[in-house]
């Protein structure tokens, strides 16, 4: 498909996208208000630093990093994984496949759609994290909020095309739910949700260093709270979009093979 | 042995799981030696309970959850509200998965880490306590399910509400102290997630008072007749899907 008629489609893909979560917002918020973990690990990072300071986090340190968290995850979702599972099961991927459009182009508009019932939730939480920190524990750099953009970009993309990995191997496998339950484990531990990454033991910030997770969350939330500093946070966008390069690569070699395999029960 | 790998990976996920949950403890642990008035040992009590919770959850009463939720969405639960006995009992018993709840064995194991750690053993009356407690958790954790199922009658599409439930239940982890202000009494009185998860652990190492261990189970008990009212009501509200 030429770019041009991507163009040109795109606008009607996004508008379905988001007419589908105005559509099902109860579930919307369901899911919005089950993201709760980043809140419950403010109050518990809190309770530690109410009598010391740990590291440089201080408790209005931890009250900006979580609630930062909290807003980039809202903003960064996707969910295709579950789709592409469920929609293998029943065949309905045959339905997808006939339209003249790419299918990733169809999950990647559903998904991003989502997004502006995302912003109802996280623009009241950013402002009133902003009322209880303060202009200072954000960063002031133009430069640093023009690389964010791009983080949150490249932080999407990681979680889309990881999840869009996973929902290809459901060709393969029949069912690839579980591998996402592992995903999301190792997410958990190693992106900076529950713990930033700086508070762990050496051993497990090197290993987080050579892993994916800590793109999606922690480097753009750092970013946010100003902990790093222009130099490094280029190197990491590099870094982040080469994850982001190597994800796009898998994503299509298994995607070619498994469509072949492809056997539309039902539908 | 339709879904075989997946299967395979269970076992995997939830020792992946385990070492999750158990990461943000160490690491607070490495920066301070108490948390909100607990030592490392005692939070870890607070884990084992959180893990004993979610085994029951997981075994006993999200495989229901997902059978209602199931139910009331293809408008089949016209059949089991036909039935001669009462509905909250029929749904709430239909589907039992006991191999789930093998992490009750986890839960002991962290139960005797952490005695070992304190360098004490429980007491008679202390277990006495922690099983009535125990008992009366359950009967909490079963509420805020026939809460959640009867949400599940006003807003029908709603796949993840066992996801929802879990990231809920997932404060209980911490001992109810961490949290401060309005948290806390959500936590204790709306959500009474201390009364599952700290309390029974407090009773355990011998530190509930008995004022506490009495005003627990008549709030349980308030709170399951509070979860039938609220049952009942929205039952009458239901108007089946498909027929």
């Amino acid at each position: 498909m030429s770019p041009g008629k991507a163009a040109r489609v795109l606008p009607t893909l996004l508008k379905v996208g988001f007419l589908e979560a105005v559509a099902y917002r109860a579930e919307l918020l369901v899911w919005v208000l089950s993201t709760t973990m980043p809140l419950i690990m403010l109050a518990l990072w809190s309770a530690v630093a109410r009598e010391a300071p740990v590291g440089r986090f201080g408790q209005a340190d931890f009250v900006a990093y979580f609630l930062a968290t909290f807003i980039v995850r809202q903003l960064t979702g996707a969910w295709v994984a579950w789709q592409m599972n469920f929609e293998v099961r029943q065949g309905t991927l045959g339905m997808r496949l006939l339209r003249p459009i790419h299918p990733f182009l169809s999950y990647a508009a559903e998904n991003v759609a989502a997004l502006p019932m995302r912003l109802i939730v996280a623009v009241p939480v950013a402002v009133v994290g902003l009322l209880l920190v303060g202009w200072g524990r954000i960063t002031h750099d133009p430069a640093l909020w023009g690389i964010w953009c791009m983080a949150m970009l490249g932080g999407w993309l990681i979680t889309f095309l990881a999840n869009l990995l996973i929902g290809c191997l459901a060709l393969y496998i029949d069912s690839s739910e579980k591998f996402m339950g592992i995903w999301l484990a190792l997410f958990f531990v190693f992106s900076g949700y529950m713990v930033p990454i700086e508070l762990f033991p050496h051993g497990i910030r090197t290993i987080a260093g050579w892993l994916p997770f800590q793109y999606q969350i922690g480097f753009p939330v750092e970013l946010m709270t100003s902990a790093i500093g222009r130099g490094q946070a280029l190197s990491m966008l590099a870094r982040q979009w080469g994850w982001v390069a190597m994800f796009a690569g898998f994503v299509t070699l298994l995607w070619r093979g498994g469509l072949r395999r492809f056997a539309a029960y039902g539908g | 042995m339709q879904y075989r790998y997946d299967f395979l990976i269970d076992g995997l996920i939830e020792a992946f799981w385990i070492v999750t949950a158990l990461v943000p403890i160490f690491v607070v642990f490495r920066t301070t030696k108490m948390l909100a008035g607990w030592s490392f040992g005692e939070a870890l009590m607070v884990i084992g309970w959180f893990t004993l919770l979610q085994a029951i959850l997981e075994g006993a009463i999200n495989p229901s959850l997902t059978a209602v939720v199931e139910h009331i969405r293809k408008g089949t639960l016209d059949f089991v509200l036909l039935k001669p006995a009462d509905a909250q009992f029929l749904v709430s018993t239909a589907k039992f998965q006991p191999w789930r709840s093998l992490n009750v064995l986890t839960a002991l194991g962290i139960f005797a880490y952490s005695f070992h750690l304190l360098g004490t053993s429980p007491s008679a009356k202390g277990l006495a306590e922690a099983f009535a407690l125990l008992c009366t958790a359950t009967v909490l954790l079963y509420s805020l399910w026939i809460l959640t199922v009867s949400a599940a009658f006003y807003v029908v599409k709603v796949d993840n509400l066992t996801y929802f439930f879990e990231s809920i239940f997932d404060a209980a982890r911490w001992p109810s102290s961490v949290f401060r202000g309005i948290l806390h009494i959500v936590f204790t009185f709306v959500i009474p997630l201390a009364l599952m998860t700290t309390f029974p652990a407090q009773a355990m190492l011998g530190k509930l008072s008995p004022s506490t261990f009495i005003t627990a189970v008549c709030g349980a008990a308030v709170f399951a007749v509070l979860a039938r009212l609220m049952w009942l009501q929205s039952i009458g509200k239901y108007t089946s899907a498909s027929s």
